[in-house]
C-alpha cells in the first residue's frame, strides 16, 4: 500500500510539471545502471503520453524524443520502476534499484542478517502470513508442511502437545535429533519444564513473526557443537515506526474426535465370550461377563470448546517502536476435563539513540501456563475395558465406579475404570516462563563500517503441581491415594558480543561482511525432592535427594562473507565451542563450514532475461557437532547415595547405598559432516520460484549406548562415541503465483523431501557380523525394532507371518529364513522403517475480492507403523487373561483367532503411508467499519480436516512407528475475528 | 564514545578469562571417591551397595535408577535372574509369559543372543567390578592417605574382607553358569580395557584361594550383622565348590566338601527351623536356619525382582493375591509334574496349589496348566501381612543349615573321606522328620537317588536345581527327562553343551579375547 500511494505521488507530482511545461520537445540521451554502477543493458525507457519508449544498449545507454513533461517509466526486470519527468535537461542518468522482491528480503541468519539473494546456505524461511492458519497452541505447528527437509510430527491431542520436529532426518541414535531453536537470539533449552505439556506451547504463536531454518552445516555450523540437527531461528513481531495500531483477534474453535480404536462392541463381546472353544478360557470366566452395553471410547471423549484472544499495541512513540501484546488461551482436551490455560504477555522495544548508531532491542516474553492433566492412562483402558460391564457399580467403594475385584480389593492386572481414572485424579500443573533479552547494537561513530552487538539473554522457567488421588480410587488402592507436589526451575543464560565490520570496496565491486564474537551460555536444573504422600498426607516415601545439573557453554565464532561483482559469493563461518560436559582434554572441538554460491542471473548471458529472473548455485561444506542427551557430568567418576526405598539391612540398621556411576572419560560431542548442492531458480520476476538441495550428511563419533566388557566399568552398557549413521536426502520446492490479479490471486506451494539414504553404517566398537543390532520400539516387554548396521535406525524386525488360505494369519507359525528348522532370531528379518521415504507439503492460499481462502497438505511416503493394539488386544489372552476379569479385544480378533500374543508376528506391521490436510481456512475482509478507522477481518478454519490411509489404527502419524492407544488428533472447527485500528 | 567502547571491552576481557573456569563443573548433589571415602560412613554406604546388588536394581527402590541397561530393570534383578536360569530350565518351574527369550529356558534352546543371560553375566561383573573397586579404595595406603585410622580403619578392613566374599559368591555363580569368564580383580582400575578369560578350572582355584584367605578374617557364625557374611557363609561357599568340584574341574573333592559342610554343622550354631514352612515367609530373617541371605524389605528394600517376584509370579488362576499378603497376581510360574510326583503323602514340603490348575502342562503358556507353588508368600509366621503389598519382607535364603546336611550326606555317599554315613543319614533324616512331623518316613539307607531328590523336595524353587541335576548327569541327557525338556511334551535330551550357558553375545563382540563356550559358535 505504501509503495502505491508513494507511486501516485510520483504520479501527481508529475502531472502538475507536465501541465506548467507542455508541448516543448527535447531529445534526451543517457545510461541505466545499476545501484552498483553495473550498466543495465535493455531496459526499457517509455514515455506513457507518446506511447513510445526504447531499450537500451549493450553499455545502459539510449536516446529518445519527448516533451517536456513527460513523464518517463524506466524499467527493468528485476529492478524497481523508476519515473522520471522530463524537464530541460538532455542527459539523464539513471540508477534503478532493485526491487524488492523477496530476493531482497532479510533473512534472519545466525548473529546477523543477510539478504536472500546472498545466501550461501540452505535456509528456508517461512513468514507469519505463510503459516498454519487455525487454532494452533504450539508454534512449531505453524510450519508444519512449509519446508522441504522439515518435518513436524504433531504429538497426541492433548492440549499444548509437543510435536517431534526433524530437520533432515534423524542423525543420532541416542542424543537428541531435536534441532536447535533460538527466539531472538536466545538458544532455548529443549528439556522438558514440568508442569506443563511441551515447553514451546510456552511461546504465543500469534506473537512469531517468521521461522527461518538453517538447515544445512554452512548455514548452521555458526552453532557449532549443538547444530547438527539443524536450527530454527524465531523472531517474534516487533513494532514498527509510525502510528499507534491495535491488533485484536479471537478465535473459537471446538473439537471433535476422528475415530476410535475397532474394538467389539459388548453384544459382539459377549457373543465371542460365549462362543469361544479354545482352551485359555476357564468356565470361570465366561460366567465373568456383564448384560450391558458400554462404549468406553465415546464416554471419556467429548466435544472440546477452545478460545484464543490476542490484543497487541504496536506503533512508535518517537523513536522508541513498541509492540505490547496480551494473549489469553483457554484449551479443552477432548479427553474429559483435559484443560491448557495459558497467559502470555510480550513486550518488544527497538529505540535508537545516537543519531541511530546505538539501537536497542528489548525482548521479553512471559507466559503463564495452567494445565488440568486428564488421567491419560483412561486413553488405554478404554479400549481395553470389558464393553459389558456398567460404569457405576451402584455401590459406594471406589468412588461407586465399577472396577474388577480380587476380593475386596481391586484386580489390579485388570484396567481400571476409565472414568474413574478421570474423575479420581486431580493433576495439576503450573508453569511460568520468561524468555528475555537486551540487544546493543553500536555502529562506531568514527567507522561506521563496524558495529559491535552485544547480547544479554535469559530463559527462565518456573514449574510446579500438585497430584491428588483419593484413598478410595481403585488405581491407587493398595497404597491409599496421592497427595503430592512437585517443583523445577531451569535457568538458562547467554551473553553473546560479537563485532560486524561490512564494506563495500568499489575499486573491485567486492562486499565484505567479517564478525568475530564470543558467547557464553549456562543452563542449570534444580528440582528438590518431594515425600510420596498417600491422600490423607501420611508419607508413602520420603524424599529422596534433590536434584541439580548444570552446563556450561563457552564459544568463540567468527564469518566471513566475501561477495564480488554480486555474482560470486563466498562464506566461510568458524565456531569454537568448549563444553562443561566433557574432560578438560576433550572439551574444545572446532566446528567449521565453507560455501560457495554463484549467481548465475546476474551473470550478462541472463541479466535482464525477461524469463530467468534469478538462477543461483550453491555449494556448501560443513562441519557440525551434537551435544544435547549427554549428562551433564558423564566423563567424570561420581558416586550417588541411593533413595530410601534402596537400603539394605545390615543387622537391625538399613543403610543408605552409594553407587559409583559408569562413566566414558573420554566422552565427545557427535560430528556431523554435511555437503551441500543447492538451485535456486526463479522465473518470471519470481512469479515461480523453485529450490532444490541435494545433501550428504556423515554423522561419526556417535553417541550410542554400547556394551562396555563386563567388569570394566560400573555399568553394562555405556553412552560412548561409536557409530556412523549416513543420510542423503533431496528437497525440492516450489512456490508459484498460479493467479495474481487485482481480483483474483492464487499461490502454490509445493515441497518434496526424498531420503535417499539414512543408514546406520557402524554401531560397535568391534564389527561383529553376528551382531544382529540393538534392540529399540518397546513394546511392553519386548522390542520389534533394530538398529542395525546396514539398515535404517529403528527398522522393524519381525518374523514373516505365514497366511492360510483364506489370507487370515496363522498363529505360531513364521517362515523359517535361516532354514534352521527351529524359530529363533535368525528367523526375523529387518522390514520396513517407521520413517517415511519421502514426504510432501503443499500449500494452497488464494483470495478472490475480500475472500481470501487456503489448505495444506501433507503427505508420508513409505512409512511402517506396528499396531500394537491389534497386536495386544486383537488375542484371546487379552479377553481371557485367566486373572479373574475380561478385557475387551480388537475387532481383529474375528480375523485372526489368535490365542496367544505374537508380538513379532509382521502381520502387524503396516503401511501407514499418508495424505492428511492440516488445515482449510477461509477469511473474509469486512474493510473499514464505519469512520473509526477500524478493519475487520472474519475467518473460519477447519484442522485436521482429513486423512487419506491404508493404515487400520486410528492415525497413521505416530513419531517411533508404534502405535499403542494414542490419545487422538481432534478435528477442530474454529470461528474468529480480527479487529484493527 | 570512548567510555562505551572501554566498558565493552572490559565486558569482553572479564569473561574471556573467566569463562573457561565455568567449564569446570561438578554435581551439587554427586560425591568424589574422595568426599564420599573421607569417613567410615561412605565405605559402609558403599559395601552396602554390593549386598544390595543381589536385591536391588539400582539406586532407585523399587525402579527408576537402574545399574544395568539394555533390559527392564525389573528383569535385571541377580536373584530373579539366578533363580530363572537355575530354575525354569529344569523339572521344578515353567513360566507362562511371552516376555522376550523367557520361554527359551524350559525349552532349553536359549542362544548367545538372550537378553537374560546377559543381564545375568552383566549383574555378575557388575558385582565384581564394585567388590573390586571397594577393595582398591579400602587398601591400607589408601585409608592412611585418607586419615582413617584406629577402629574406623579396623571396620573398613573388616568390610574389605567381606568385599572379597562378596566377589567369591559372584565368582563362583558366573563359574556355574558361564563356566569360563571375564577376569578382572582389584588390579584392575576402572576404563576401556578388555579383560582377559580365565578357564573354570583356574577360576575355581582363584575362589578357593580367595575364600580360604577370607575365612580366617571374617567373624566368627552368627557374629556379624544380620545380611552380613561371616565364616559359615564362606564354609557354605567351599562347601559348595567342592561338592561340584567333579564338574568345575574333572577332579573330585567331597572330602573337602565333607570338612566344609562339617564345620557349618559343627561350629556354626545353626538349628533347624521347626516349621519347613516358616523359612519362607516375610519374617524368615528370624530364622535360626539361616546362613546367608539376600535380605527384602517391603519399604526399605524395594525391587520387582528378588522375592517379590518370586512371591507374586506363582500367583494365578483362582488363588487370591491377598492369602499371599500382596495386592496383586502376576500368573506366571508353574511346576511340572515331575516334581509334584516327588512328594508322598504328608511331606509338610508340598505346597501345591491344584484347585482351578492342572497338573499336566499342554500349554505353558495357560497359568491354569501345572500346579503353581504356594511356598513363597509375604505373610509372617503369625499370618498379619508383611510390611507392603507390593513389596515383599521374605529374605532369600542362599545358605542354609538344611543345605549343609545334604551336602554332608551327598559327599559321604560320593566317597568323601572325614565323614560317617550314620551321620549322613542322621543329618537327611533331621529334615525329613522336619517335613512330615515324625519319623515314619526315616531313609534307611542312602542313595544318590534318594539324595537328589531328597534336594528337590527341600530346595525346589530356591535356586538350586540346575547346578544339581548337572552334578547327578540328568540335565542334558536321557536319564532322566521332564514335561516340556527340551519343548516336547514328554521331555527329550538335549545338546550336551547346554550345561553351561554361552558367553553372552554382546560380550563376545565387546571383548575378542573371550572364547565362546562350545556349542555356541
Amino acid at each position: 500500500m505504501k509503495i502505491r500511494s508513494h507511486h501516485i505521488g510520483l504520479l501527481l507530482l508529475a502531472m502538475l510539471f507536465s501541465v506548467v511545461a507542455w508541448g516543448q520537445q527535447v531529445t534526451l540521451s543517457g545510461r541505466v545502471v545499476d545501484t552498483a554502477k553495473e550498466p543495465l543493458p535493455g531496459a526499457t525507457v517509455f514515455s506513457k503520453a507518446k506511447q513510445t519508449g526504447t531499450v537500451t544498449d549493450e553499455n545502459g545507454a539510449f536516446s529518445l524524443v519527448a516533451e517536456v513533461g513527460d513523464v518517463l517509466e524506466i524499467s527493468f526486470t528485476g529492478f524497481k520502476a523508476h519515473f522520471e519527468t522530463v524537464g530541460t535537461a538532455t542527459v539523464l542518468n539513471i540508477i534503478l534499484e532493485e526491487s524488492k522482491n523477496y530476493l531482497e528480503e532479510l533473512v534472519v541468519v545466525g548473529y546477523g542478517t543477510a539478504k536472500k539473494k546472498d545466501l550461501t546456505g540452505s535456509v528456508a524461511t517461512v513468514t507469519a502470513n505463510n503459516f498454519q492458519k487455525g487454532q494452533i497452541s504450539t508454534p512449531e505447528q505453524l510450519i508444519a508442511g512449509k519446508v522441504a527437509g522439515v518435518q513436524i510430527t504433531p504429538g497426541s491431542g492433548a492440549p499444548g502437545s509437543g510435536s517431534r520436529i526433524r530437520i533432515r532426518g534423524g542423525s543420532s541414535l541416542n542424543a537428541s535429533n531435536s534441532p536447535l531453536i533460538v527466539i531472538d537470539g536466545v538458544p532455548v533449552d529443549n528439556g522438558g519444564i514440568s508442569g506443563v505439556a511441551n515447553p514451546l506451547a510456552l511461546l504465543n504463536a500469534n506473537d512469531i513473526e517468521s521461522f527461518n531454518i538453517l538447515k544445512d552445516a554452512s548455514a548452521a555450523a555458526i552453532y557449532g557443537s549443538r547444530a547438527a540437527n539443524g536450527v530454527i531461528l524465531i523472531t517474534t513481531k516487533s513494532g514498527g515506526a509510525g502510528q499507534f495500531k491495535v491488533n485484536f483477534s479471537t478465535l473459537n474453535s471446538v473439537g471433535f474426535k476422528t475415530g476410535a480404536v475397532d474394538v467389539l462392541t459388548g453384544d459382539e463381546f459377549r457373543s465371542v465370550v460365549n462362543g469361544y472353544t479354545g482352551t485359555i478360557a476357564s468356565s470361570a470366566d465366561r460366567l465373568l461377563v456383564g448384560t450391558g452395553n458400554t462404549n468406553w471410547q465415546e464416554e471419556i471423549y467429548r466435544g472440546a470448546f477452545t478460545t484464543d484472544n490476542n490484543i497487541s499495541f504496536s506503533g512508535g512513540i518517537k523513536r522508541l517502536p513498541y509492540r505490547l501484546s496480551v494473549g489469553y488461551l483457554n484449551q479443552n482436551g477432548i479427553l474429559l476435563r483435559d484443560n491448557l490455560q495459558r497467559t502470555s504477555v510480550a513486550l518488544n522495544l527497538s529505540p535508537s539513540f545516537l543519531d541511530n548508531h546505538l539501537s536497542v532491542k528489548v525482548n521479553s516474553k512471559y507466559a503463564q501456563t495452567n494445565s488440568f492433566f486428564a488421567n491419560q492412562g483412561a486413553v488405554g483402558a478404554a479400549v481395553y475395558f470389558d464393553p459389558t460391564q456398567p460404569i457405576y457399580s451402584g455401590e459406594q467403594p471406589f468412588g461407586g465406579y465399577f472396577e474388577w475385584l480380587n476380593g475386596a480389593q481391586p484386580n489390579f492386572n485388570a484396567a481400571r475404570n476409565p472414568l474413574g481414572l478421570l474423575y479420581m485424579r486431580e493433576d495439576k500443573g503450573n508453569s511460568d516462563r520468561l524468555i528475555g533479552n537486551v540487544q546493543l547494537d553500536y555502529k562506531m561513530h568514527f567507522l561506521p563500517e563496524l558495529r559491535a552487538n552485544l547480547n544479554l539473554g535469559m530463559d527462565q522457567s518456573w514449574g510446579s503441581g500438585t497430584v491428588f488421588v483419593p484413598a478410595e480410587a481403585a488405581s491407587q488402592a493398595n497404597r491409599g491415594g496421592t497427595n503430592n507436589q512437585y517443583k523445577q526451575t531451569r535457568s538458562n543464560k547467554l551473553l553473546e558480543f560479537y563485532l560486524n565490520y561490512a564494506k563495500e570496496f568499489e575499486a573491485i565491486k567486492s562486499r565484505l561482511d567479517f564478525i568475530a564474537g564470543y558467547s557464553w551460555q549456562d543452563w542449570k536444573t534444580e528440582s528438590p525432592s518431594f515425600p510420596d504422600l498417600r491422600a490423607d498426607g501420611t508419607e508413602f516415601e520420603p524424599a529422596g535427594i534433590d536434584f541439580a545439573t548444570q552446563n556450561t557453554l563457552v564459544s568463540f565464532y567468527g564469518r566471513l562473507n566475501y561477495s564480488a561483482l554480486d555474482r560470486y559469493l563466498f562464506t566461510f563461518t568458524l565456531r569454537r565451542d568448549g563444553s562443561s560436559r566433557f574432560n578438560p582434554d576433550a572439551r574444545w572441538g572446532n566446528f567449521p563450514s565453507a560455501a560457495l554460491a554463484w549467481r548465475i542471473s546476474n551473470e550478462a548471458f541472463l541479466r535482464g532475461s525477461k524469463v530467468v529472473s534469478d538462477l543461483k548455485l550453491r555449494l556448501g561444506w560443513g562441519t557440525i557437532g551434537q551435544q544435547d542427551g549427554i549428562a551433564d557430568y558423564g566423563y567424570q567418576a561420581n558416586y550417588f547415595y541411593g533413595d530410601a526405598a534402596a537400603q539394605y539391612q545390615f543387622g537391625n540398621e538399613f543403610v543408605t547405598v552409594v553407587r559409583p556411576q559408569g562413566y566414558d572419560a573420554n566422552l565427545q560431542w557427535e560430528k556431523t559432516e554435511t555437503q551441500n548442492i543447492g538451485l535456486d531458480l526463479g522465473l518470471f520476476d519470481s512469479k515461480l520460484s523453485f529450490s532444490a538441495d541435494f545433501f550428504i550428511k556423515n554423522t561419526r563419533d556417535l553417541l550410542a549406548i554400547v556394551p562396555v566388557a563386563a567388569g570394566t566399568n560400573f555399568t553394562n552398557n555405556l553412552l560412548t562415541n561409536v557409530g556412523s549413521i549416513r543420510n542423503q536426502g533431496l528437497e525440492l520446492a516450489l512456490n508459484t503465483k498460479v493467479v495474481s490479479n487485482a481480483k483474483f490471486s492464487l499461490d502454490l506451494g509445493v515441497n518434496a523431501t526424498f531420503i535417499l539414504q539414512n543408514e546406520i553404517t557402524k554401531l560397535q566398537l568391534i564389527s561383529d557380523p553376528n551382531f544382529l543390532g540393538a534392540d529399540v520400539g518397546a513394546t511392553g516387554f519386548n522390542f520389534v525394532q533394530k538398529h542395525s548396521v546396514g539398515y535404517r535406525p529403528s527398522t522393524f524386525f519381525l518374523y514373516k507371518t505365514v497366511y492360510d488360505e483364506q489370507g487370515n494369519p496363522i498363529e505360531g507359525l513364521y517362515k523359517d529364513l535361516d532354514g534352521s528348522g527351529t524359530l529363533g532370531e535368525t528367523d526375523k528379518r529387518w522390514y520396513k522403517n517407521p520413517e517415511p521415504n519421502a514426504y510432501f507439503g503443499f500449500t494452497l492460499s488464494g483470495s478472490y475480492e475480500k475472500l481470501s481462502f487456503g489448505c495444506v497438505m501433507r503427505s508420508n511416503v513409505g512409512n511402517y507403523m506396528y499396531n500394537a493394539v491389534k497386536a495386544g488386544a486383537g488375542i484371546y489372552q487379552s479377553i481371557f487373561p485367566n486373572q479373574g476379569y475380561l478385557s475387551n479385544a480388537h475387532r481383529d480378533i474375528l480375523n485372526t483367532r489368535f490365542d496367544n500374543r505374537q508380538t513379532w508376528a509382521d502381520y502387524y506391521l503396516e503401511d501407514a503411508s499418508f495424505l492428511r490436510m492440516d488445515n482449510l481456512y477461509f477469511g473474509y475482509d469486512l474493510g473499514a467499519m464505519g469512520k473509526s478507522g477500524m478493519t475487520a477481518r472474519l475467518n473460519a478454519s477447519v484442522q485436521n480436516v482429513f486423512v487419506v490411509t491404508k493404515y487400520s489404527g486410528l492415525d497413521p502419524e505416530i513419531a517411533g512407528g508404534i502405535d499403542n492407544a494414542i490419545y487422538p488428533r481432534p478435528r477442530v472447527f474454529a470461528i474468529g475475528v480480527n479487529l484493527e485500528f | 564514545m570512548n567510555n562505551l567502547k572501554f566498558s565493552l571491552l572490559i565486558i569482553c576481557a572479564v569473561f574471556l578469562v573467566d569463562c573457561t573456569k565455568d567449564l569446570d563443573r561438578t554435581p551439587e548433589n554427586g560425591l568424589t571417591a574422595d568426599k564420599l571415602f573421607a569417613n567410615e560412613a561412605g565405605y559402609r554406604s558403599s559395601l552396602a551397595k554390593i549386598y544390595g546388588g543381589l536385591s536391588l536394581t539400582g539406586n532407585n527402590g523399587p525402579d527408576g535408577s537402574g545399574d544395568l541397561g539394555g533390559i527392564d530393570e525389573g528383569f535385571s534383578s541377580y536373584l530373579r535372574n539366578y533363580w530363572n536360569l537355575q530354575e525354569l530350565c529344569t523339572d521344578e518351574a515353567v513360566i507362562g509369559w511371552n516376555d522376550q527369550t523367557i520361554k527359551d529356558f524350559h525349552e532349553m534352546d536359549w542362544t548367545p543372543a538372550d537378553n537374560f543371560l546377559r543381564a545375568m553375566y552383566s549383574r555378575l561383573f557388575y558385582q565384581i567390578a564394585l567388590a573390586n573397586s571397594f577393595i582398591r579404595e579400602s587398601e591400607d595406603g589408601v585409608l592412611s592417605s585418607r586419615g582413617i585410622s584406629g577402629s574406623d580403619a579396623d571396620k573398613v578392613r573388616a568390610y574389605k574382607v567381606e568385599a572379597r566374599f562378596l566377589r567369591a559368591l559372584s565368582y563362583w555363580h558366573a563359574l556355574d553358569l558361564f563356566g569360563n569368564v571375564s577376569f578382572v580383580t582389584e588390579e584392575d582400575a576402572i576404563g576401556a580395557f578388555l579383560p582377559e578369560q580365565i578357564s573354570r578350572a583356574d577360576l575355581f582355584s582363584y575362589i578357593e584361594s580367595e575364600c580360604k584367605a577370607i575365612e580366617a578374617e571374617l567373624p566368627a557364625p552368627k557374629q556379624n550383622e544380620y545380611g552380613r557374611a561371616d565364616k559359615a557363609a564362606v564354609w557354605m561357599l567351599l562347601a559348595n565348590l567342592y561338592l561340584n568340584a567333579q564338574v568345575y574341574t574333572g577332579q573330585a573333592k567331597y572330602t573337602e566338601a565333607i570338612t566344609y559342610s562339617k564345620k557349618v554343622i559343627a561350629e556354626g550354631g545353626y538349628a533347624l527351623q521347626g516349621n519347613y514352612r516358616h523359612l519362607f515367609l516375610a519374617d524368615n530373617h528370624k530364622s535360626t536356619e539361616m546362613i546367608f541371605a539376600a535380605t527384602f524389605d517391603g519399604v526399605k528394600t524395594r525391587t520387582w525382582g528378588g522375592t517379590t517376584y518370586l512371591v507374586h509370579a506363582p500367583i494365578g488362576g483362582d488363588m487370591q493375591a491377598a492369602d499371599f499378603g500382596v495386592d496383586n497376581p502376576w500368573g506366571g510360574l508353574r511346576t511340572t509334574s515331575a516334581l509334584v510326583d516327588k512328594f508322598s503323602a504328608g511331606d509338610q514340603r508340598a505346597n501345591f496349589q491344584e484347585a482351578g490348575q492342572k497338573k499336566d502342562i499342554e500349554d505353558i503358556g495357560n497359568f491354569r496348566d501345572g500346579f503353581s507353588i504356594k511356598k513363597w508368600s509375604n505373610k509372617t509366621t503369625t499370618g498379619a501381612n508383611g510390611s507392603n503389598l507390593t513389596w515383599v519382607d521374605n529374605d532369600f535364603p542362599i545358605f542354609r543349615l538344611a543345605e549343609a546336611h545334604l551336602i554332608y550326606a551327598e559327599a559321604v555317599v560320593r566317597g568323601g573321606t572325614g565323614g560317617s554315613t550314620n551321620e549322613a543319614l542322621g543329618y537327611v533324616n533331621a529334615l525329613r522328620r522336619r517335613a512330615f512331623g515324625n519319623n515314619n518316613n526315616d531313609l534307611a539307607t542312602l542313595t544318590l537317588p534318594s539324595i537328589i531328590d531328597e534336594r528337590a523336595r527341600e530346595f525346589h524353587w530356591e535356586g538350586k536345581r540346575r547346578t544339581d541335576l548337572i552334578r547327578f548327569n540328568q540335565f542334558t541327557t536321557a536319564d532322566y527327562l521332564w514335561p516340556w525338556k527340551g519343548n516336547v511334551k514328554d521331555g527329550r535330551a538335549v545338546e550336551s553343551f547346554r550345561t553351561i550357558f554361552p558367553i553372552p553375545a554382546p560380550e563376545i563382540n565387546t571383548n575378542p579375547n573371550l572364547q565362546q563356550n562350545p556349542g555356541y559358535n
